[in-house]
């Protein structure tokens, strides 16, 4: 386990490369990369969960519930040092999603969809009614500090985005060796025949669990940095529209590595963006024009133009390739 | 396998193509212009302040309008608008890119309290002169931006909807013994309702609330909510719905005669005073969120917008237009009071301006000048011998009688007893 595979090798030669783009590149485009790959964080949470075929329609869920932890404590009790920040975030979404998998671990399929949409929703429907949190305005975050750093103007959002990068590659990485561990092979097993998992002598129950509390961990840790970076919060990030929309990112990019969805996010919003810059009226319809391209011609995701490029990957039971037959 | 590749190889090559070919104009002053153009606010709100845009920066750069705007451009520069959907996640990133791609001078949008609360930070931070045309959240430049620079709003705030309705139903000698309210349950519908009530406290004797209904916005139907407030028989029925949703309860309230039981007041109801004009039982109280629309009073400009507006588009303008032909009129008088049409001098032109917009004169008053006040109007609906509508009984109220003064929380203002309103 002590050996990196290629995944890994790219993410961590990715890093100095994010950085370095972050200098040369024009900011706003580093602001692109910087909350996409804070919403990159949520769709690998969905994309974990797919790989045990579980469609999660409320991650939004844990989106806003890292994003809000995040704000609350900078509302109330004055905490800006991002760790502490992110560590409030993880502890709440850890406790939730603790508590939430007794329930959810027990549905498959559109039941596990319909059910995480519900509870997501009922966040929705709190937060926007409790006037004291702004509502469905919402309410701003502070300027986060690092420990006994706090950087100011250019300094400020280079520290950020550099902090983000650094914690997006590191859990991708992390996520990368839960793909390839016994968990990540269960939970393909799982995907596949679960009766059989459980003849096996594993529970089922316990990896959907698992894997459902490390995806919620992983979405409240994106919800914290994104909420950083753009300095606000409101219900919308826990809304289904939302929750959709990491779900269509999975589906864009492809399960078929842990980097897919972190690079799909960023195509994703630059493809928007340049959609309203064409068309301002009619932007989803280029999006959809593209969504649906894509899974006319590429029914396993961008991923899979990666992957024919290396045959060696085809057999490697890590991507989950030489099983799919017909998935 | 090859044919999709290279489909996707051409796909790839002409999305680049155009990523690098970003028309640039010269002379032009390119004017950021952000609305729901998607979603649920699009139809009611962001559509119609687009069209309104399109129409006065059309005018505007030909010099088409009447006096004292009748010069062509702004200072003789071409206005050049980047339109952007509202409707986004990453709203802060957007308006970065407007700022640094686009090479915006100014930005000219925000519908939505929550995407105002984000930009207005977002602004000051990227030093770009940013005009806030219709949000209604006081807080913007009471917690957020205490010290604004470089935003601006150029419409009043929500507590003067409110604050007014409040006073109107007092000088028409209303009955508001029974007070009931039903609005949204997010934050413009809570906010509404806050003020509205805390200001009915303060006008009326002795006024009870006897019920508080908050459906979630864009529920549709409002029939358990409409029983609640017959049964309760409130003499007065607040409501800041607006859209479709405004339209169903006037559909389905007026079905069971809560407008004959109670008197309506309805903040935002005049978007609907022409479609619905068969529906809308005579004595609903309706106001146009400030003295647009049908509130307008006569002017040239006015006479001229609501022609123009109707010839381009097919319909009459509702407040969401007038608001947006406000605001970039007060670009244009800015700009052509500092002959200039570069943000420093816009700034420090618009900054405590007066100008005349089509619905009157409107003050850069608070906020050190950041933030507009201006005269709103109240009036009652009644339908024409001839099944046109129209609002009778309209009141006009000063700026100063329903705005509290520089410097003073709204809501604090308004528990004072609206200490310092000037009303005449």
């Amino acid at each position: 386990m002590t050996q990196f595979d290629r995944t890994e090798l790219t993410l961590f030669a990715a890093l100095p490369v994010l950085v370095l783009l972050s200098v040369l590149l024009p900011s706003w485009i580093v602001n692109y990369i910087q909350v996409s790959l804070g919403t990159g964080m949520v769709a690998l949470g969905v994309m974990i969960q797919m790989r045990a075929g579980l469609v999660s329609f409320g991650q939004g869920l844990y989106f806003c519930i890292g994003g809000y932890a995040a704000g609350l404590a900078g509302k109330y009790f004055g905490i800006t040092d991002l760790f502490a920040l992110l560590g409030l975030g993880v502890v709440v979404a850890l406790v939730t999603s603790v508590a939430l998998g007794f329930l959810l671990r027990r549905y498959r399929e559109i039941f596990y969809a319909m059910l995480s949409l519900a509870v997501s929703m009922i966040l929705y429907g709190l937060l926007s009614s409790t006037e004291e949190l702004g509502s469905t305005d919402g309410f701003n975050l502070p300027v986060p500090t690092y420990l006994f750093f706090a950087p100011e103007g250019e300094t400020a959002r280079l520290t950020l985005f550099a902090i983000t990068a650094t914690i997006v590659i590191l859990s991708a990485v992390v996520l990368n060796r839960l793909l390839r561990s016994s968990l990540g092979l269960v939970n393909e097993a799982i995907r596949e025949n679960e009766l059989r998992v459980e003849y096996l002598g594993t529970s089922a129950h316990m990896a959907v669990h698992m894997t459902y509390v490390v995806a919620a961990v992983v979405s409240s840790m994106g919800g914290v940095l994104w909420a950083l970076a753009l300095g606000h919060v409101d219900p919308e990030m826990t809304n289904w529209t939302t929750s959709g929309s990491f779900v269509f990112i999975v589906i864009l990019a492809g399960t078929g590595s842990i980097i897919a969805p972190l690079i799909g996010t960023f195509l994703l919003e630059i493809l928007r963006v340049y959609a309203v810059e064409l068309s301002p009226n009619t932007w989803q319809m280029i999006l959809g024009s593209v969504m649906l391209l894509t899974i006319i011609f590429l029914p396993k995701g961008l991923w899979s133009l990666v992957q024919k490029t290396s045959p060696r990957k085809r057999f490697d039971p890590d991507t989950g390739d030489a099983v799919a037959k017909g998935v | 396998m090859r044919k999709i590749s290279r489909i996707l190889m051409t796909t790839t090559a002409v999305a680049t193509a155009t990523i690098c070919a970003a028309p640039v104009f010269a002379d032009d002053v390119k004017v950021g212009v952000v609305t729901f153009l998607s979603g649920g606010a699009a139809g009611p709100f962001g559509v119609p302040a687009r069209n309104a845009a399109e129409l006065v920066i059309d005018a505007i750069n030909k010099g088409d309008l009447p006096a004292p705007y009748n010069t062509a451009g702004l200072a003789g520069n071409t206005i050049a608008p980047v339109y952007v959907d509202e409707n986004s996640k990453q709203k802060n990133a957007d308006f970065q890119k407007l700022v640094e791609k686009d090479g915006v001078e100014m930005v000219v949008g925000y519908i939505s309290s929550s995407s105002c609360k984000s930009i207005a930070p977002e602004a000051e931070k990227l030093k770009r002169l940013t005009i806030l045309f219709d949000c209604g959240t006081p807080q913007i430049f009471e917690d957020i931006v205490t010290e604004p620079h470089y935003t601006f709003r150029t419409a009043a705030t929500a507590t003067m909807d409110n604050v007014a309705a409040a006073r109107y139903l007092m000088d028409t000698g209303a009955d508001a013994g029974r007070v009931a309210g039903i609005n949204q349950n997010y934050a413009w519908g809570q906010d509404s309702w806050r003020d509205f009530s805390a200001s009915l406290e303060q006008l009326a004797e002795a006024t009870e609330v006897v019920t508080e209904q908050f459906p979630k916005v864009y529920a549709g139907q409002y029939g358990s909510e409409i029983s609640a407030l017959l049964t309760n028989r409130p003499e007065v029925v607040h409501s800041s719905f607006w859209g479709g949703d405004m339209e169903a309860f006037v559909i389905q309230g007026s079905a069971r005669g809560l407008f004959e039981r109670s008197k309506v007041v309805l903040t935002a109801g005049e978007t609907a005073m022409f479609s619905l004009a068969k529906q809308i039982p005579e004595g609903t109280v309706i106001g146009a969120r400030g003295p647009h629309g049908d509130l307008a009073p006569e002017s040239d400009l006015n006479t001229w917008f609501r022609a123009a507006y109707k010839e381009r588009f097919g319909s009459e303008p509702t407040y969401p237009s007038y608001k947006m032909a406000q605001a970039l009129l007060g670009v244009k008088a800015a700009a052509d009071k500092a002959g200039s049409s570069l943000q420093d001098d816009v700034i420090g032109a618009l900054e405590g301006l007066e100008w005349e917009g089509p619905s009157g004169k409107v003050s850069m008053a608070l906020a050190g000048g950041h933030q507009a006040i201006q005269d709103t109007a109240y009036g009652t609906f009644k339908l024409a011998e001839d099944g046109s509508a129209s609002l009778v009984d309209v009141i006009r109220y000063d700026a100063g009688c329903v705005n509290p003064p520089a410097g003073v929380k709204s809501l604090n203002w308004i528990k004072s007893g609206f200490d310092g309103a000037t009303c005449n």
